[in-house]
């Protein structure tokens, strides 16, 4: 049994929920920069150009790349071998969420009550989803999530018959909906199987991998490029304004699932793909 | 396509040059409301009450600025999803003579209709670019409806906002012609 006081829960939520605001991850700066040298289209080209301007600038100053800061959507993986002392831990995470965002400056866009309630003032409550896993750490992901592209993500019951043909095109029909709402170029998280909330959860674990990192299952690496391909072949572009380059990159996760569903969840980010982790 | 530049109030003769495709650089007094000042600009009209603001001519912009820092005149400032504000916006252009809307995404049929028949202009800003768009925002003061939070309704003044135009008063739409242009088979 190890310890982790829930102070350090708190410190490492607020720090995290700034760095996530203000740092946008190499790997997405690496896929933009290289989109830069793939699109053809010149708004397309100077949307890019000016995403990749913002991100410097949002770094140099610590300022969000986007006024959008977001549900503090927090994962934590916690060892089975950790005690947390001090307090709850889920009041910890929205201690750190309070703290992080009113000392970073970051916009608070939550309500109290989803029927036109009041905002609450400091972001919270964060959306917590908890994995306890094996060993003696806790590992915890603040990934803040914007609303313009969380609203254009749809779940699909497909029926088993539709198979993989029918997964594709689900997917295609929510990229080509949304179209220039989410802030393209996007980056599109899947998950297949499960059942109705599992593969919701899925498709968001899925926008959690390193950007363009293959899946490790085979078929479903070679699903994600053909999507890739054919999103970017639709014509959107950044922002809408007409180009290739629509989605940066297509994530699938998998689970299991019963014989007579096939769910399938699509949930869409922008290329503000903001997520950061630390273990403790 | 062509750069632009153009400063608020905007005439009739301002907005029929502006086609969609062009960059256009905003300098001046520009307006930023989303849904809630929406709301309640248009419970004003619908009572006959006046406006706190005249839009004649004007602009809004479609934003929730994060909070600023200390020293900065506002936090980052890029455009939100412009369909929430579409069920507001042909009653603001017929009645109050509003001429331009920055946002992002898509517009309804009857806000791009009412944009060709009372000459305004819809442009887009790059969404997710708010540190950038920021830059160029030197002042920022509310107006009304302080108690909205980052949703009240301010005064900005700008200078060379960059916007690209979308629907234009001729009735083009650059999300669909980009589309078609660049789509594959
Ligand atoms: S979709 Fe993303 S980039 Fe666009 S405004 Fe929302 S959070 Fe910002």
């Amino acid at each position: 049994m190890r310890t982790i006081t829930s102070d350090a829960v708190i410190e490492a939520v607020a720090s995290l929920c700034q760095e996530a605001n203000f740092y946008l991850g190499d790997d997405v700066k690496e896929v933009l920069q290289k989109s830069l040298e793939e699109e053809v289209s010149p708004p397309g080209r100077d949307v890019i150009k000016q995403i990749l301007a913002n991100v410097e600038i949002a770094a140099g100053e610590q300022v969000p790349m986007c006024q959008d800061t977001g549900v503090a959507v927090v994962f934590l993986d916690l060892g089975q071998d950790v005690h947390v002392e001090g307090g709850y831990l889920y009041d910890a995470v929205n201690e750190g969420v309070r703290r992080g965002y009113t000392e970073g400056y970051l916009r608070k866009s939550m309500l109290g009550h989803p029927l036109g309630g009041k905002n609450t003032g400091d972001n919270t409550p964060a959306v917590i989803h908890t994995r306890i896993v094996p060993g003696d750490k806790l590992t915890i992901t603040v990934a803040p999530k914007g609303g313009g592209s969380e609203n254009m993500s749809a779940v699909g019951m497909l029926t088993p018959a539709a198979g993989a043909e029918g997964v594709k095109k689900f997917v295609l029909e929510t990229v080509k909906k949304a179209g220039p709402n989410p802030c393209p170029p996007i980056v599109v998280g899947v998950g297949i199987g499960g059942n109705f909330e599992k593969a919701a959860l899925l498709a968001k674990e899925a926008l959690l991998r390193p950007l363009r990192q293959p899946s490790p299952q085979p078929d479903i690496a070679e699903m994600e490029q053909e999507l890739l391909t054919e999103i970017n072949k639709l014509g959107i572009g950044p922002q809408g304004f007409g180009g290739r380059i629509t989605a940066l990159a297509v994530h699938i996760e998998i689970f299991p699932c019963h014989i007579a569903s096939l769910p399938v969840a699509v949930n869409i980010n922008c290329h503000a793909a903001r997520h950061r982790s630390v273990t403790l | 396509m062509a750069d632009k530049y153009v400063s608020p109030p905007l005439t009739d003769a301002d907005v029929e040059g502006l086609v969609a495709g062009d960059q256009v650089y905003i300098t001046g007094v520009i307006y930023a409301a989303r849904d809630s000042a929406h709301k309640k600009l248009v419970e004003l009209l619908n009572r006959g009450e006046e406006l706190p603001v005249d839009l004649r001519g004007q602009i809004i912009y479609y934003v929730g600025p994060s909070p600023a820092k200390p020293g900065r005149p506002i936090g980052s400032a890029g455009p939100t999803t412009s369909g929430r504000m579409d069920p507001y916006t042909p009653g603001l252009i017929a009645e109050t003579g509003l001429k331009g809307m920055i946002g992002k995404g898509s517009r309804s049929a009857a806000v791009k209709e009412a944009i060709i028949k009372h000459k305004a202009v819809y442009l887009a800003a790059v969404g997710g670019a708010g540190a950038l768009i920021a830059r160029s925002i030197k002042k920022a003061e509310v107006v009304a409806y302080p108690e909205l939070g980052p949703e009240a309704l301010q005064r900005l003044e700008v200078e060379n906002l960059p916007a690209i135009v979308v629907n234009d008063c001729h009735g083009a739409d650059l999300y669909e012609g980009g589309m078609r242009k660049y789509a594959l088979p």
